[in-house]
């Protein structure tokens, strides 16, 4: 019977950075049993149905950052992830109808060919630039005064890539890694949609305005996800986000790791100083090899492990780790699809931005630091339906947004404030889609505080906690610990919060793994 | 015709320090100044009779201590008293202080949370190590590590044992430091809203961030770095104001034999054939010299001073995104008595010190907001000072002379261009908010300088009013100052150099980019290379 059965691992969730864990170990050999506290998998990348027939991206709605090692060696394809549209154009939406669209380092619309030019080579730069970070997404960070040769061997890999980039180059990157994304563009561009577009790409998830210094590194982030991600570019699969959760799921099923959803974890179970075995809410103590949590940092230590088996510098790190989400997702359901003003069925397909200028950005974030959402908020929509017509009912659509900004605390609280705050966003794309209200028949909002409940991320942020260089690289969750082990023997994470951070990447998870795997196996963990 | 060995355009403290070393290393040296007074942004002026204002900078801590000695500013008149302590008042009449006694400064951080007088010292020595590591950094050129040469490589080689010295949680806590906003910073050690927004005032003076902007943390370290006396981190004041800083300064040069024109704007420098050769004053005058050092700011130098045509165009388009953002204002007010201060006894110690209003993050947040959107703040960061306590020789006897910097005042404001009118409703702005703490304060003025970015950049000559001469953020210190692959003082045309707050260590009155551009062009001149 499996409940008696010892695992060699035991992992803590079933999101996508749990399971692209558990695969790797399980095609490595060790014995594996993921368990999930939802009934059903794929954390923040799953599908939801909003209305009858309607099938929504509960949470992330485009992949990008997918590492291509995760998708080649757990073998996706085959397990059935296909992608319904890749290399979506972004259409940055202006009010007087003269939209922009960015296809690659193509822009269609009126722009002025100078400014065209100047995106073509700024694209060039940033994803060059990008494109010597990727390498570090997909490996363990170094410790800095480590004396292991795999962590001199990373640091050294990283001086080369930046001395390879250049003389001139290094000192551009150097240089521009620090500012922030509203400067630079300012100093390239001149189009105002077309630096509207790129300061949200460049925030787009953060905590930060495009004044923000360090939005150019949280943009070269994202970039690096793209740059060597392939041909994929923004991509919508095929059945939705939730089908890239069922392939990873299959996969890691097919290496022979064991799933369980419906069983909650009520604690991680402690013996002297080795994480031992995992207790589910059921009663029921899983003992195991390793416990790996994919879990944020804030709830793996204070809540699963406790504080009292933890020292006190190390907590007050763990509560230091920034963890307030800022953006919502509201879906719609609609009887049929909005005319937006000036775009076609086909530029529809793309991914929508109301960002029109730094300005609007800024402003947006602006109002996140009193504790107040934007009055008028930063979008990007896509409408899966377009490509995938099986989420909706016939001629139905579905229409999903990433909204920012919607602090986690808000002052007055959410409870209060969500009807009139989704009345807010859909308000603010009808600006740009005049019937929209009218074609609503069911909507879904996640606010941070819904996130936090429903996905159980503490703060509710994406990626579990801000990406920011004090909490990137060796600094993820907390300085010291980065590389995926954690105080208590046996404990690791695998999540969002450890190093590279989250988006639908599965990086963090495929790297803790790779970690896991380089210390032997302990006796009858496979 | 005469040809100096070098002139120095300007006579701030970084061009008067540079011009000392270069004459002490017996050359021929020619300061020229635009102004008929000297001194740059480091100058005291009697603007009100019996009155003396430091109408710029204010007080005294960055100017390195290796300078006054070499240069023997003490025996040119330099006199530096630290002052002791500061306070931060709150809107409902308490207040908070910083003392320099140890116990003292912990009570009364325990008067307002416990909790936060145990984590002072934690705070503190963070600071302080942040100190430390940089220190050694301020009178050197940085390490170029984009270059191969030996020089860069033992700079880099020096930087990073210096680094890995601080041991491997020191290593990432200073990372962190330096890329941090203070408001995440002092969240890791603080919980009252109020001991925060005491300490975070260092963190946004003179600049374009709001203490939610990653990087302000460094602005206070750049704040804490200097010392008085041996006291790391204090301040004090320059007996007959910053002029007095200057003055020695001067009095130094002119000893070791150098010569100054004052009332002598450049109109350009100089170039024959890729070199340097001079400068052409404002009336037509040609003034010649084996090498020219800029103390300008960098934009003003680039941009104006200089012909486009003689440099690289990577350069200019550099010179043209320097980021050099006027973001202070300053009240210069002689006062017919002591103001009173609501709830702050007029025996407490910290009165001789720097007195503020901004009792919340969000406040400073907000009035950062302000300037973003063009406008003045609306309840501004001061840092107000009243001199004279301890410096009797600012103001006539019974009398006093009041300092009051401000933050944030925009260069340009949105609505248009400044104007006498806007620039009298911007001191309005901040004498009714101060008014709210000092009932009788608007009856003790006699007189009242109101300087906003406008005047700072017309008068000084600072481009945008940036008191800096150039953001401190990471994209421009160290290496990255002013821009990459010429932050040693060298310019890309032969002979010409830069020595101003634009370069390395940046801002304040500290006078180490003026000595570290001298030492380049000492050893260029002695190897006879760029001659």
């Amino acid at each position: 019977m499996t409940a008696d059965r010892k695992y060699g691992a035991i992992v803590i969730g079933g999101g996508h950075n749990g399971l692209v864990c558990a695969a790797f170990l399980a095609k490595a050999g060790r014995s594996v049993l993921v368990v999930e506290a939802a009934d059903e998998l794929g954390g923040a990348a799953r599908n939801a149905e909003i209305a009858p027939g309607y099938t929504a991206p509960a949470c992330a709605h485009i992949l990008h950052l997918l590492h291509p090692r995760v998708r080649s060696r757990l073998k996706l394809r085959r397990h059935g992830l296909a992608f319904a549209a890749r290399r979506l154009p972004t259409v940055a939406l202006a009010a007087d109808g003269n939209h922009l669209t960015l296809s690659g380092k193509r822009i269609l619309g009126e722009v002025p060919e100078e400014d065209a030019r100047a995106w073509r080579r700024l694209r060039k730069r940033l994803l060059r630039m990008a494109g010597t970070l990727h390498p570090f997404l997909g490996r363990t960070p170094p410790r800095l005064a480590g004396e292991s040769w795999q962590d001199r061997i990373t640091l050294a890999r990283l001086a080369l890539a930046l001395r390879l980039l250049g003389k001139a180059e290094m000192r551009d990157f150097l240089r521009i890694v620090n500012m922030n994304a509203a400067d630079l563009l300012d100093d390239e561009l001149g189009d105002a949609r077309l630096k509207g577009v790129l300061a949200f790409d460049a925030v787009l998830g953060t905590n930060f305005g495009p004044r923000s210094p360090g939005s150019v590194l949280t943009w070269l982030y994202r970039l690096a996800g793209e740059a060597r991600g392939g041909r994929l570019g923004l991509a919508i699969p095929t059945g939705g986000m939730g089908a890239v959760t069922e392939a990873l799921a299959a996969s890691a099923q097919a290496f022979g790791a064991d799933i369980r959803t419906g069983a909650p974890v009520r604690r991680i179970v402690v013996e002297g100083d080795r994480a031992a075995a995992v207790e589910l809410e059921s009663g029921n103590v899983l003992r195991t090899h390793a416990v790996i949590s994919s879990a944020d940092p804030k709830t793996t230590f204070f809540d699963l492990v406790g504080p009292e088996h933890l020292d006190t510098g190390f907590l007050r790190q763990v509560n230091g780790f920034r963890s307030k989400g800022l953006a919502a997702k509201l879906n719609l359901a609609l009887d049929d699809l909005p005319d937006f003003a000036g775009l076609d069925r086909g530029a529809l397909g793309g991914r929508l931005v109301i960002a029109p200028d730094i300005g609007y950005v800024e402003r947006a974030f602006d109002h996140s630091k009193y504790g107040e959402y934007s009055a008028e908020p930063a979008i990007e929509i896509t409408i899966p339906t377009l490509h995938d017509p099986t989420l909706a009912p016939d001629g139905g659509h579905v229409l999903s947004a990433v909204v920012q900004y919607a602090p986690r605390e808000l002052a007055g609280g959410w409870a209060a404030h969500r009807e009139a705050f989704a009345d807010h966003v859909v308000a603010a794309i009808a600006r740009y889609a005049p019937d929209l209200a009218g074609r609503i028949v069911g909507r879904q909002l996640l606010t941070p505080e819904d996130i936090e409940r429903d996905f159980r991320i503490a703060g509710g942020h994406w990626h579990h906690g801000d990406l920011a260089v004090d909490q990137m690289l060796m600094l993820r969750p907390v300085p010291g610990w980065a590389q995926y082990e954690t105080p208590i023997a046996n404990l690791y994470l695998c999540g969002a919060g450890a190093h590279p951070g989250g988006g639908v990447m599965g990086a963090a998870g495929m790297n803790a793994a790779q970690r896991i795997l380089a210390t032997p196996a302990p006796e009858g963990a496979t | 015709m005469k040809t100096h060995d070098v002139i120095v355009i300007g006579a701030g403290h970084n061009g008067l320090t540079a011009a000392a070393y270069l004459a002490r290393a017996g050359l021929d040296v020619l300061v020229v100044e635009r102004n008929p007074y000297l001194g740059g942004a480091t100058v005291s002026r009697e603007l009100h009779p019996g009155f003396t204002y430091s109408n710029c900078s204010y007080v005294s801590s960055l100017m390195r201590p290796e300078i006054m000695r070499e240069l023997e500013l003490p025996k040119y008149g330099l006199q530096v008293t630290p002052y002791n302590g500061g306070l931060t008042m709150t809107r409902d009449g308490d207040y908070i202080a910083s003392y320099k006694d140890h116990d003292m400064n912990r009570r009364e951080l325990a008067r307002h949370s416990l909790r936060d007088a145990e984590s002072y010292d934690r705070y503190a020595a963070a600071v302080m190590r942040q100190c430390r590591f940089i220190r050694p950094m301020l009178m050197k050129p940085p390490p170029d590590p984009a270059s191969l040469r030996p020089r860069n490589l033992r700079g880099l080689f020096e930087l990073g044992r210096a680094f890995r010295d601080l041991g491997e949680a020191g290593m990432y806590d200073t990372i962190r430091f330096w890329t941090m906003s203070i408001a995440d910073f002092l969240d890791r050690y603080f919980e009252t809203e109020l001991i925060k927004a005491h300490f975070a005032g260092s963190s946004i003076i003179g600049t374009g961030l709001g203490p939610r902007s990653p990087g302000s943390a460094y602005v206070l370290l750049h704040h804490y770095m200097g010392e008085v006396d041996g006291t790391i981190g204090a301040w004090g004041f320059a007996r007959g104001g910053m002029g007095a800083i200057s003055r020695s300064l001067a009095a130094a040069f002119q000893a070791a034999g150098g010569a100054i024109r004052a009332d002598a704007p450049v109109a350009r420098v100089m170039v024959e054939r890729g070199r340097a050769v001079g400068v052409a004053l404002d009336g037509g005058e040609e003034i010649r010299a084996r090498a020219v050092v800029s103390s300008m700011d960098f934009k003003r130098t680039v941009l104006e001073a200089m012909d486009e045509k003689d440099l690289p165009a990577r350069f200019v388009k550099a010179a043209r995104n320097f980021k050099i953002r006027g973001s202070s204002g300053k009240l210069n007010i002689a006062l017919d008595g002591m103001p009173t201060w609501r709830g702050v006894p007029a025996d407490c110690p910290a009165l001789q010190g720097d007195l503020h209003v901004t009792d919340t993050i969000e406040s400073f947040e907000r009035a950062y907001d302000d300037w973003k959107n063009g406008t003045w703040s609306r309840r501004p960061y001061v840092d107000l000072m009243i001199p004279s306590i301890m410096d009797p020789t600012m103001a006539p006897s019974g009398k006093h002379y009041m300092s009051v910097f401000v933050q944030y005042v925009p260069p340009k404001l949105a609505d248009g261009p400044w104007t006498p009118e806007k620039r009298d409703a911007f001191g309005k702005t901040v004498i009714d908010m101060l008014a709210e703490y000092s009932p009788d304060l608007k009856d003790l003025i006699l007189h009242m300088e109101v300087r906003t970015p406008h005047e700072l950049e017309e008068e000084v000559g600072l481009t945008e009013g940036n008191i800096f001469q150039g953001e401190l953020t990471m994209d421009q210190i160290m290496f990255n100052r002013p821009v990459p692959g010429y932050a040693q003082y060298r310019m890309p045309v032969r002979n010409m150099y830069m020595c101003g707050s634009s370069t390395h260590p940046g801002g304040g009155v500290m006078g180490a980019p003026g000595a570290n551009a001298a030492r380049e062009v000492i050893a260029d001149l002695r190897a006879g290379r760029r001659a």
